[in-house]
């Protein structure tokens, strides 16, 4: 006993004097290695299309409206992190999304006015808590149908797929619904659905001082129960990086100015004198882009510090320790479904303010990216691993090679060829890389 | 004796079957403080679905199970564990993919006042409880599917005595162990038993248990073939008990005793 005790101590020992300087900065900072790759894939993409598109790409421009695609597919992947994590799937998030964003689009525009007027302040909340209802409703119900009637989720929710398309339809017999309320609208993105750069530099502040704050605290949380902690300088390490990406990342949505005309009918009505080579007035961060950062917050927040994030987990990984363990397991599943349903509402919310129309075909093949997004983000198939960090990067990496592809004016058949092939060349990967590092 | 006192568990005349096929039949067997039974039989004999209808796995067809001498309404996991029953299951039932804190709390988490999970209090407990039935165990950040065997054992041990349990079940405890973690077992429970936890050991291998039981008792095709205290017989005479279902003289015959002409 003693013997191996001494005996495992020397490999020990061994092992960290072996260590590569790259391997102990590693360990010492516990930085998801994967999540770095994922980071250096998406640069390459980035660079990779900078230089193919002569400079076109790495724009603030470009970069903010790629953060305003993003949002409506990277809200949704979240949630889908759950559903794969519990070796489930949802095939209906697009359709979910449609019929939602179609329900919301005749509340606020032809429902509410009725009885509210047009642009009423409340107006927006109210189509938003309905559409979330609803969308919780839907899921809630597949998550019965699953849970408690046995049926997979995979034939569930692709019966979704085609119910929840054909009842869009139905709400208004194919008719497109149009405009959106103004406040609503906002939630869209564009010139008006932004905070503006002053309001953008606060939100960047908070979010370093959060980011230093959990830092401090999880160092005294570990010092008082005496667990080992990180070494000092890679807490500063970590603080430094996220506070310069957080602020690197506001100074790219400041620098996109509003277009010349829409500044030009601003400073008119504002009575403010038409500079020489034009006003500069920043977008700042985009409202959806708040809204995604905010729900990839409180997902992350679920699923790593409540009861139930935990369930989801232990649940994918060993269904039937999960049950023995007491849990209710049926209950986390039609739960998981209700937030999914929830997630496309929001997402949903997005996409008909960014159109300013609820359209028949709104959220198609949505599902599919979402389900990439999530897959490329390192969520497993097989049930137990996913990160919403992951899956929200996972979500962007998929939208910079269709709006770089678009940039480079290539064919959409071809784009789509592309990521098809990207999508699957991504997961052999992370085979690959997970089976090395088994 | 022992016999005078209230078992701790008694089940009656306990009865499941799945599709036609009666894998439990007509079973009774009871449990004291402080005292090891073992549960003997082949693969198949009835003995793990005998066992998960006291853990709350199965539900019973038929039969009454007894706590303290009190009718017990066991329906599922949840139910079991409120009377103070934790089992440590053949297939470890352990969730690969997080680690030994969340797996020894799983379903019972701690929690903060805010109502999020308390991990480092959770981690401080689980590093005092593994600190005492494995020493050396130090991987507590690392998802249990990287541990080894041993490891993987200790923590579905410690997450059975962790709760304060008065009834323990140990279904094939030391099938996935090397002959050390063996040995470390069967010292937990005799450390166990001083402490007064009832425990059923299950095994189909009778030198894992012989020495360490009190009582044995023999299932054969779903049935209980007898009961035995293990002073009185030897490990051949339960070995035929286990085989033939040849009830030697010191026994107590049950219903699926070999009959004899």
């Amino acid at each position: 006993m003693a013997d191996t005790t001494t005996h495992t101590a020397h490999f020990n020992r061994a092992r960290s004097a072996e260590e590569s300087p790259v391997k102990r900065f590693f360990r010492a900072t516990e930085i998801d290695t994967r999540l770095l790759g994922m980071v250096g894939a998406m640069l390459i993409i980035w660079i990779g299309f900078h230089l193919l598109s002569g400079g076109l790409f790495l724009t603030a421009r470009n970069l903010w409206n790629l953060s305003v695609q993003t949002a409506s597919i990277a809200v949704m992947a979240t949630g889908m992190v759950l559903v794969i994590v519990t070796r489930n799937i949802d095939l209906s998030v697009g359709s979910i999304l449609g019929f939602v964003g179609m329900i919301m689009g005749v509340l606020q525009a032809e429902l509410l006015p009725q009885f509210l007027g047009f642009n009423h302040p409340a107006t927006w909340i109210i189509t938003l808590l309905a559409g979330l209802l609803l969308g919780a409703g839907i899921g809630a119900l597949h998550g019965v149908i699953i849970a408690f009637l046995n049926v997979p989720s995979f034939i569930v929710t692709l019966g979704g797929l085609l119910v929840w398309r054909g009842a869009t339809w139905f709400v208004t017999s194919g008719r497109t619904v149009a405009p959106m309320d103004s406040t609503f609208r906002l939630m869209g993105g564009g010139t008006e659905g932004s905070i503006g750069a002053t309001a953008s530099w606060i939100v960047g502040l908070i979010a370093c001082v959060a980011i230093v704050a959990s830092i401090i605290h999880s160092r005294k949380q570990r010092k008082r129960f005496g667990f080992p902690r990180r070494p000092i300088w890679a807490e500063y390490f970590l603080s430094t990086v996220g506070c310069a990406l957080v602020l690197g990342a506001v100074a790219v949505a400041n620098y996109y100015p509003w277009p010349t005309n829409i500044a030009r009918k601003y400073a008119d009505a504002n009575g403010i004198a038409w500079p020489e080579g034009g006003l500069f007035i920043a977008h700042g961060i985009a409202i959806p882009v708040l809204i995604a950062i905010l729900i990839g917050i409180i997902m992350t927040f679920i699923a790593t510090r409540l009861r139930f994030g935990r369930y989801v987990f232990a649940l994918g990984g060993n269904p039937e320790a999960a049950e023995l363990a007491g849990i209710k397991t049926r209950w986390v599943t039609v739960r998981i479904f209700a937030l999914m349903g929830m997630l496309c509402a929001v997402a949903a919310a997005i996409s008909t303010a960014r159109l300013n129309a609820s359209t028949n075909a709104q959220g198609e093949l949505d599902e599919l990216y979402t389900i990439a997004a999530a897959v490329i983000g390192g969520t497993s198939l097989a049930g137990g691993m996913g990160t919403i960090a992951g899956a929200m990067l996972g979500a962007l990496v998929m939208q910079s090679l269709q709006s770089g592809m678009v940039l480079l004016g290539i064919d959409s058949p071809l784009q789509r060829i592309v990521v098809g092939m990207v999508l699957v060349t991504a997961v052999w990967l992370d085979t690959v890389y997970r089976a090395r590092a088994k | 004796m022992t016999e005078q006192r209230t078992p701790l568990v008694e089940m009656k005349n306990i009865s499941i079957s799945f599709g036609g096929i009666h894998a439990v039949d007509n079973a009774s067997v009871d449990l004291y403080p402080g005292e090891v039974v073992a549960l003997l039989g082949h693969n198949g004999a009835g003995k793990s679905t005998l066992i998960k209808i006291l853990s709350g796995a199965y539900r019973r067809d038929a039969g009454e199970i007894l706590i303290n001498g009190e009718a017990a309404d066991i329906n599922n996991p949840r139910d079991a564990k409120k009377y103070g029953i934790e089992t440590i299951y053949q297939t470890l039932a352990v969730a690969d993919n997080v680690d030994a804190a969340a797996n020894l709390y799983l379903g019972r988490e701690l929690r903060t006042p805010w109502g999020t999970l308390d991990d480092v209090a959770m981690e401080a407990k689980a590093r005092e409880v593994m600190g005492r039935l494995n020493p050396n165990f130090q991987r507590f950040k690392e998802p249990v599917k990287a541990l080894s065997g041993g490891q993987r054992q200790s923590v579905a041990i410690a997450r059975a005595i962790l709760f304060n349990a008065r009834i323990l079940i140990m279904d094939e405890p030391t099938a996935a162990l090397g002959p050390q973690e063996t040995a470390q077992v069967g010292e937990l429970i005799k450390q166990l038993k001083r402490e007064g936890i009832g425990i059923f050991l299950i095994s189909h291998d009778i030198h894992d248990v012989f020495d360490l039981a009190d009582r044995v008792s023999v299932m054969k095709n779903g049935q209980v073939v007898g009961h035995a205290r293990t002073e009185d017989v030897t490990k051949d005479e339960v070995l035929g008990m286990i085989i033939m279902g040849k009830v030697p003289a010191k026994a107590i015959p049950g219903p699926g005793a070999m009959q004899m002409a």
